[in-house]
C-alpha cells in the first residue's frame, strides 16, 4: 500500500508551509506529495516563491511531486495559471476540475478527489486520456471502490486521513462570518489552520469552514480499514494535512499497513496526534460520512 | 431566450406547457435523476405521453439523467438514455462522463446538454464537454456573476448556455457537494437527493421548534417564526464569530430583474428550479416568467413577476449573479 500526502487545504503561513514540506521530504514515509493551492487562488501568491524549493527538496528525497490544480476555476487569472503550469512538460499535475482535464488530455496526469469519478466507465475513460492514478471522491462507498478497482486500468487512491472536503463554493464563508466579502477578505482564513469550527445551535461540533470550502468536523481515518482496502484493490492512501505532526501520522499508517503496528495501537496513536476531532469512516461503509464503523 | 420549466409529475408537465413553457425538463423515476423524491417523476409510458403532449403544442422536452451512476450499475443509466432517445426527447441533460460518452457514441444524432451537476464553471470546462461529447448546451453552475456568464457565453459559442433564474438556490458548487451524505448517507450525486425527507425530524422543545437532519440540529424556530425545511446549507449554526445562517439565508433565487442583462449576455436557456413543486407553483411561475420574457422580446418594460409568496422563506436573492454575494 502506497502513501500520498495530499495538498495542504488550509491557509498556513508561507514559511510554516515550506518548513512543513521540508520536514515531510526529510522524514515522512510517503511515496507521493501533492503541492499547490486547491481551495482559493487568492492564497497562491503567498507561497508561490517557496514552491520551487519545496518541489526540489521533495524530489531530492525521492518523493513523486505532483502539482494540484484549483478545485473551482472561474477567474481569468486562475485559468492562465493552470495553462502555464500545464504547459511545462516536466511538471506532473493533478486535475481537480474538468477544465484542467481538457488542458492535460493526452499527457500523463493524476485525477484529484474533486473530479467526479463514481463508476468504472468514467475511470476507464479518464485512464484512456492519460490519467495515471485517480484519487476517488471521499463519499464513495467501498462497494463502488471495489467495483471500479475490479475493472482495472488505473491505480486508485482513497481519502484515508484528515477532515473530509465536503463542498466548494464561490462564496467565502470565512469572510462572511467575519462580516467581510471575498474581495476584501483580509485573509481571515489564516486564523484557523485546521478550519473554523461550525457547531449546531446545540453546540455539537458538525463542520469546519476553510474559506470557500466546507469540510467535516470529524477527521476521516481508515486506519482500521487497510486490509479491506487492500482487498478491494486500492493502491494508495491519501493523508490530508492537518495542523499536527503529519510525519508521525504517516509513520502510523506505514507501520499499520506493513503489519509492524496493531490497528488498536495505530488508532490510539492517531488520536493522540490529532486530538481536535473524533474519527469517522462512515462513507467507506456506505453510511453517513460522520459515522464511525467498528472500534478498530 | 427559451423558458425552461420543471415538471415532477405529468399533471405539472401539462400545466407548464399550457402556461407557456418553451421547454419542460423532467426525469424518470429512480436514481437516474437529481430529483429522486417519493411520488415524483415519470414512468417510461408517462414520459412518452408527455413528450407527445408537448410536441403537439410546440414545446420541447429535456430529459434529465443527471446523477452519477453507481459503479457496477451503469445499465440502469444506459437504459434511461436509450428510452429517452426512443421517446423523442429533444435533449438529454447529463452530468457523468461515462453517461455522456455512452449517449454520444450510441446516439450520435441526439442533442446533449451538460447538467448543472457537471459543474462547468469556465470556458475550458465547457470546451471539454463540447470536444469530448459534442454537447450543444451547458447549464451553468449558480456560482457565476452575470459578467462571468456573458464572458463564458461569448467564449464557447456556438455551444449554448442556460442559467437558473428562479427557485431553490444551491450555495455550493452543484455536483460537488457531499454535505447531505455526511449527515445522512445520501447525496445528490449518488442518490439524486439532498437532505432527504426520510432523515428529517421536527421536535418541539418548549416554545421552540427544532428541525433536525440525521443526528444534527439544523435550525431552531421561536414561536410564530416560519419554520423552513432543514436543507443542510440553509440552516442556522454557531461559529466563534457569529451564530446564524452562516452559509445562506433561507432565500430563493429570483433573477427576473436580470432578464435583460442575461439576454445581452447571450444566454439561450432560462431555467426555473422546482421539479418537486406542485402544479399551482409551476403554473404561476411559468406564466409570470413567460409574460416577462414576452415583454422583453417586444421591448416593453418588464413587470416584476410578484412571486414573493411562492419563494422559500418568502424572500429572494439574485445570488452569485451579483458579485457582492461572495
Amino acid at each position: 500500500m502506497r502513501l500520498t500526502l495530499g495538498p495542504v487545504l488550509f491557509n498556513w503561513a508561507p514559511e510554516a508551509w515550506r518548513d512543513f514540506h521540508f520536514r515531510i521530504a526529510d522524514e515522512a514515509p510517503v511515496d507521493r506529495v501533492i503541492i499547490g493551492e486547491v481551495v482559493c487562488s487568492k492564497r497562491s501568491p503567498f507561497f508561490a516563491d517557496h514552491l520551487p524549493e519545496v518541489a526540489e527538496r521533495l524530489a531530492a528525497a525521492g518523493k513523486e511531486v505532483v502539482f494540484a490544480s484549483l478545485a473551482l476555476v472561474t477567474l481569468e487569472r486562475e485559468r492562465r495559471a493552470i495553462a502555464e503550469l500545464a504547459a511545462d512538460d516536466a511538471i506532473l499535475m493533478e486535475a481537480n476540475d474538468v477544465s484542467t482535464l481538457r488542458v492535460l488530455a493526452g499527457r500523463p496526469h493524476l485525477i484529484g478527489p474533486f473530479v467526479n469519478v463514481y463508476n468504472e466507465a468514467t475511470a476507464q475513460w479518464l485512464a484512456a486520456r492519460g490519467a495515471r492514478a485517480i484519487c476517488l471522491p471521499p463519499e464513495l462507498p467501498g462497494t463502488s471502490i471495489a467495483a471500479i478497482a475490479a475493472s482495472g486500468g488505473v491505480p486508485l487512491e482513497v481519502f484515508a486521513f484528515g477532515r473530509v472536503p465536503l463542498a466548494i463554493s464561490a462564496r467565502c464563508y470565512h469572510a462572511r462570518v467575519h462580516g467581510l466579502h471575498k474581495d476584501n477578505c483580509r485573509f481571515v482564513c489564516d486564523q484557523d489552520p485546521d478550519g473554523m469550527g461550525v457547531e449546531t445551535l446545540d453546540h455539537e461540533p458538525f463542520l469546519a469552514v476553510n474559506g470557500l470550502q466546507t469540510l467535516s468536523h470529524r477527521c476521516a481515518s481508515l486506519i482500521g480499514d487497510i486490509p479491506a482496502l487492500r482487498g478491494m484493490g486500492v493502491a494508495s492512501l491519501r493523508l490530508s494535512p492537518q495542523h499536527c505532526d503529519m510525519v508521525a501520522v504517516a509513520q502510523v499508517f506505514r507501520d499499520v499497513a506493513d503489519g509492524r503496528m496493531e490497528v488498536a495501537a495505530g488508532r490510539a496513536a492517531l488520536a493522540g496526534l490529532f486530538p481536535l476531532a473524533p474519527f469517522s469512516n462512515g462513507f467507506l461503509h456506505g453510511r453517513a460520512g460522520v459515522a464511525q464503523v467498528g472500534t478498530a | 431566450m427559451e423558458l425552461i420549466c420543471p415538471a415532477g409529475t405529468p399533471a405539472a408537465f401539462r400545466q407548464a406547457v399550457d402556461a407557456g413553457a418553451h421547454a419542460v425538463y423532467c426525469g424518470y423515476r429512480g436514481e437516474t435523476n437529481a430529483r429522486n423524491f417519493p411520488g415524483l417523476n415519470f414512468s417510461h409510458a408517462e414520459m412518452r405521453e408527455a413528450i407527445a403532449y408537448a410536441h403537439a403544442r410546440g414545446a420541447r422536452v429535456l430529459v434529465a439523467i443527471n446523477t452519477f451512476p453507481r459503479a457496477g450499475a451503469l445499465d440502469l443509466w444506459h437504459r434511461a438514455v436509450d428510452e429517452a432517445v426512443a421517446a423523442g426527447a429533444d435533449a438529454l441533460i447529463l452530468a457523468d462522463i461515462a453517461v455522456l460518452d455512452y449517449a454520444a457514441r450510441t446516439h450520435p444524432a441526439q442533442r446533449l446538454h451538460v447538467s448543472v451537476q457537471a459543474a462547468a464553471a469556465n470556458p475550458e470546462a465547457v470546451r471539454f464537454y463540447v470536444e469530448a461529447f459534442g454537447v450543444r448546451r451547458v447549464v451553468l453552475p449558480r456560482v457565476l456573476s452575470v459578467a462571468e456568464i456573458a464572458a463564458i457565453t461569448r467564449a464557447v459559442a456556438p455551444c449554448e448556455t442556460e442559467v437558473f433564474v428562479f427557485g431553490g438556490l444551491c450555495v455550493m458548487a452543484e455536483g460537488r457537494c457531499s454535505l447531505s451524505s455526511y449527515a445522512t448517507g445520501q447525496s445528490p450525486n449518488m442518490n439524486g437527493v439532498c437532505s432527504p425527507a426520510g432523515h428529517v425530524a421536527y421536535r418541539q422543545d418548549g416554545a421552540t421548534l427544532v428541525s433536525r437532519l440525521g443526528d444534527f440540529t439544523i435550525n431552531k424556530f421561536a414561536e410564530g417564526e416560519p419554520a423552513g425545511y432543514p436543507t443542510l446549507c440553509k440552516g442556522r449554526f454557531a461559529t466563534p464569530r457569529m451564530d446564524g445562517y452562516i452559509f445562506e439565508d433561507p432565500v430563493s433565487l429570483d433573477a427576473a430583474e436580470l432578464l435583460p442583462a442575461l439576454g445581452k449576455a447571450g444566454v439561450t436557456g432560462l431555467k426555473i428550479e422546482g421539479r418537486q413543486r406542485g402544479r399551482a407553483y409551476v403554473e404561476s411561475v411559468v406564466r409570470a416568467f413567460r409574460a416577462a420574457l414576452d415583454a422583453l422580446e417586444a421591448g416593453r418594460p418588464i413587470v416584476s413577476p410578484g412571486l414573493l409568496s411562492l419563494t422559500e422563506g418568502q424572500s429572494t436573492t439574485q445570488g452569485a449573479y451579483r458579485k457582492t454575494w461572495r
